[in-house]
């Protein structure tokens, strides 16, 4: 629900190991607030969301602990660098890493000579890229739920995106995602579109 | 290489981060320094050099110009990570939402609190107080401080969402803090008429241990109310 409004209803998702899910709709149809839901962010008015057989509030904190969302906003600390930001939001979703795994993520995302600048002094692409990275740290989590992640991206950092997502799901990972456009991997993804 | 990192990793991680944010945000740190030194100093101007009188209303004069300073960085213990979706993050973290909250608080705390009461002791100069007293004011201050960080932390996430939060946050927030002022300038009071500490002191130190149990939990579930 939006105030008074139905955003969706009777809404049965299974996502396997293995799969992409990608959500779609107009502006406002609900797709951030159905990813929001999915990682446990939202409460829905109606209805539960399971991780195995268990309610993900049941054990939150296990579940947060497979889990990396990436909002529509990229969630960096102005006042840091880059490399703080990766290693600090690393930090938070569980996982201790080194400078130079750190290091070696950010020079995958091709921003190694970004990774000592402080954030304010970046585009809004590098920033998407610098959180996006998160992805390219050793050891992910399965579970990966993203808004919006191709926003702000060219061409070539699009593409490879949707190679890491692919890959991703082939080794048994899950992918949850948002986008307005149409793309390479939707053929092997589920699509789903919310209707305003 | 990369490890899970344990509880007690993510919950010092958690402070580290928010004490080098503030680093580099020095001024917000000055401002409270300024306000507080600022507001002490004002009283003896509008006052005169009564020193008897000075001395008498010290420990309350004091008390409020370091709640007053206290009270003007509380809304960022969350505003900016609410701002750039980082509280998004540290909701979905793997260490239990109030440890997280507990952790900013401490950092809050650190950057804030720790600061007001280690510069209390030249601001009390200027109130003629004795060495000793002097003294007292500062560990009033000590166990004080925080339970204002603490008691502030519920009303920074109450008034996350909200418009105009930083007036808010003062109406929400200085009807609770009134019992800490009313014991941390007790106890001042009460060594200056040659009375012991200890039942002050204890009350404060009762109401921090209560707070700190009580408050993440507080905190976290208006968090969580404020990122629906």
């Amino acid at each position: 629900m939006r105030g008074d409004r139905t955003l969706f209803e009777e809404l049965n998702l299974e996502i396997k190991p293995g799969s992409i899910l990608r959500i779609s709709g107009d502006n406002g149809s609900g797709k951030s607030s159905l990813l929001r839901i999915l990682c446990g962010l939202l409460t829905p008015h109606a209805g539960k969301v399971f991780w195995g057989s268990d309610p993900i509030t049941e054990d939150r904190d296990q579940f947060h602990g497979e889990l990396i969302y990436l909002g529509h906003i990229p969630a960096l600390k102005a006042d840091f660098s880059a490399i703080e930001n990766l290693m600090s939001l690393a930090l938070l979703g569980g996982q201790s890493i080194s400078n130079e795994e750190a290091m070696n993520a950010l020079r995958e995302a091709g921003l190694d000579p970004q990774a000592h600048r402080f954030i304010r002094t970046l585009s809004q692409g590098q920033k998407q890229r610098i959180a996006l990275s998160r992805l390219l740290l050793p050891q992910p989590k399965s579970i990966w739920i993203l808004d919006e992640p191709f926003n702000a991206l060219d061409r070539d950092a699009n593409r490879a995106l949707q190679n890491l997502l692919i890959n991703h799901v082939n080794c048994g990972g899950i992918v949850a995602l948002s986008s307005h456009q149409d793309l390479q991997i939707d053929d092997n993804a589920r699509v789903i579109r919310l209707e305003l | 290489m990369s490890t899970n990192a344990s509880g007690f990793k993510i919950f010092q991680g958690v402070i580290a981060r928010d004490l080098r944010l503030a680093l580099r945000r020095k001024s917000d740190s000055l401002a409270v320094l300024i306000f507080f030194a600022v507001v002490a100093s004002l009283f003896p101007l509008g006052i005169g050099p009564e020193q008897n009188l000075l001395m008498q209303i010290a420990p309350g004069m004091l008390w409020i110009a370091a709640l007053l300073a206290a009270m003007l960085s509380l809304h960022k213990i969350f505003s900016e990570d609410f701002m750039d979706g980082s509280l998004d993050q540290i909701a979905l973290t793997a260490l239990p939402l109030p440890l997280v909250v507990l952790a900013k608080t401490i950092a809050h705390w650190i950057s804030s609190g720790l600061l007001l009461a280690l510069i209390s002791p030249i601001l009390a100069l200027q109130f003629n107080l004795p060495m000793d007293t002097v003294g007292v004011l500062f560990i009033s201050l000590l166990l004080g401080t925080p339970l204002l960080s603490l008691i502030g932390s519920i009303g920074a996430g109450l008034t996350l969402a909200s418009r105009g939060g930083g007036t808010l946050l003062a109406l929400i927030i200085l009807p609770l803090v009134s019992p800490v002022l009313i014991f941390g300038a007790g106890a001042v009071e009460s060594y200056q008429s040659g009375l012991g500490v200890a039942a002050h002191f204890s009350l404060l130190g009762a109401m921090l241990a209560i707070a700190l149990f009580l408050a993440p939990f507080a905190s976290a579930a208006s968090i969580r109310i404020a990122l629906e």
